[in-house]
């Protein structure tokens, strides 16, 4: 099944596994200490990521560890980022519009 | 645009809705006509390069605001928002609609509500604007749809996506 990346962040579990490998590649069980979940739990969670192409693996020995594939997080900068604009553009149109507005009611 | 205004934008994927605040450095009253007085609201209310023009405005408890969006080129974009609740100059709920320049609701394109409350901060107003979609596929439409004026964004932004995403 082809998952993509809302769903990826859908979960609060998820979520906090992301925050957590943006800051350096951790193991299953390294994850799995942070929640109060089951191992199985957790590993459920990486599978859906991994499905979401959101993880780089790297084995060391007979650990893995996985790290944040950052530019697949950026899909969802991207698509936030132009709504947020939108609302930016929207706003500073209205900051406009009101100073106009004191001017002439001070002129009165 | 002055740098001090506070503006959060969160997206909650759970309850399918946006928060969306930000000051403005006037009153509440004069902010409260901006979104409720249709010669002022389009004005400001579409986002470059789009225009807004109204076709009807009715701002009252099952009233409505007709309008459109014009793209440059002349395409224009019909909207619907019905209004639900209104408590002069604090608050307004509304019901916003894709539809055609006779008024009537797409009923295809998802729709959202709207919760707008207005407050007094030291000097100026904040509003408070919490849109709720019927579901995440609704929103991802919405925003796909604002696409076509070809806004560009920053990549190379996790931090700032992070902090949204998660908080």
């Amino acid at each position: 099944m082809k998952r993509d990346i809302f769903q990826a962040i859908a979960d609060p579990t998820r979520r906090a596994i992301l925050v957590l490998i943006a800051a350096q590649a951790m193991t299953p069980n390294a994850l799995s200490e942070h929640f109060d979940i089951s191992r199985q739990a957790t590993s459920k969670h990486i599978q859906v990521l991994n499905e979401c192409e959101l993880l780089q693996q790297e084995k060391e020995g007979r650990e893995i560890y996985y790290q944040l594939k950052i530019e697949k997080m950026k899909e969802v900068d991207v698509w936030l980022e132009q709504f947020r604009k939108i609302w930016e553009n929207r706003f500073s149109q209205l900051d406009d519009l009101l100073i106009k507005l004191k001017s002439v009611n001070n002129e009165r | 645009m002055n740098a001090n205004l506070i503006f959060d934008f969160l997206v909650d994927r759970e309850k399918n809705t946006l928060t969306i605040k930000r000051e403005f450095a006037a009153t509440r009253q004069l902010v409260w006509d901006c979104y409720t007085k249709n010669e002022l609201l389009e004005q400001w209310f579409a986002p470059k390069p789009l225009t807004a023009k109204t076709k009807s405005m009715d701002f009252s408890v099952g009233g409505h605001w007709h309008y459109t969006m014009i793209e440059p080129n002349g395409n224009e974009h019909w909207g619907y928002t019905q209004y639900v609740e209104i408590d002069p100059i604090n608050s307004y709920v509304s019901l916003d609609a894709f539809s055609n320049e006779h008024g009537e609701i797409n009923t295809d394109l998802p729709r959202a509500s709207w919760i707008v409350t207005f407050t007094d901060m030291k000097v100026h107003t904040l509003v408070q604007t919490v849109v709720t979609y019927g579901s995440l596929a609704d929103l991802e439409a919405v925003i796909n749809m604002g696409m076509e004026a070809g806004i560009t964004s920053t990549l190379e932004r996790l931090d700032v996506l992070l902090e949204s995403l998660f908080k």
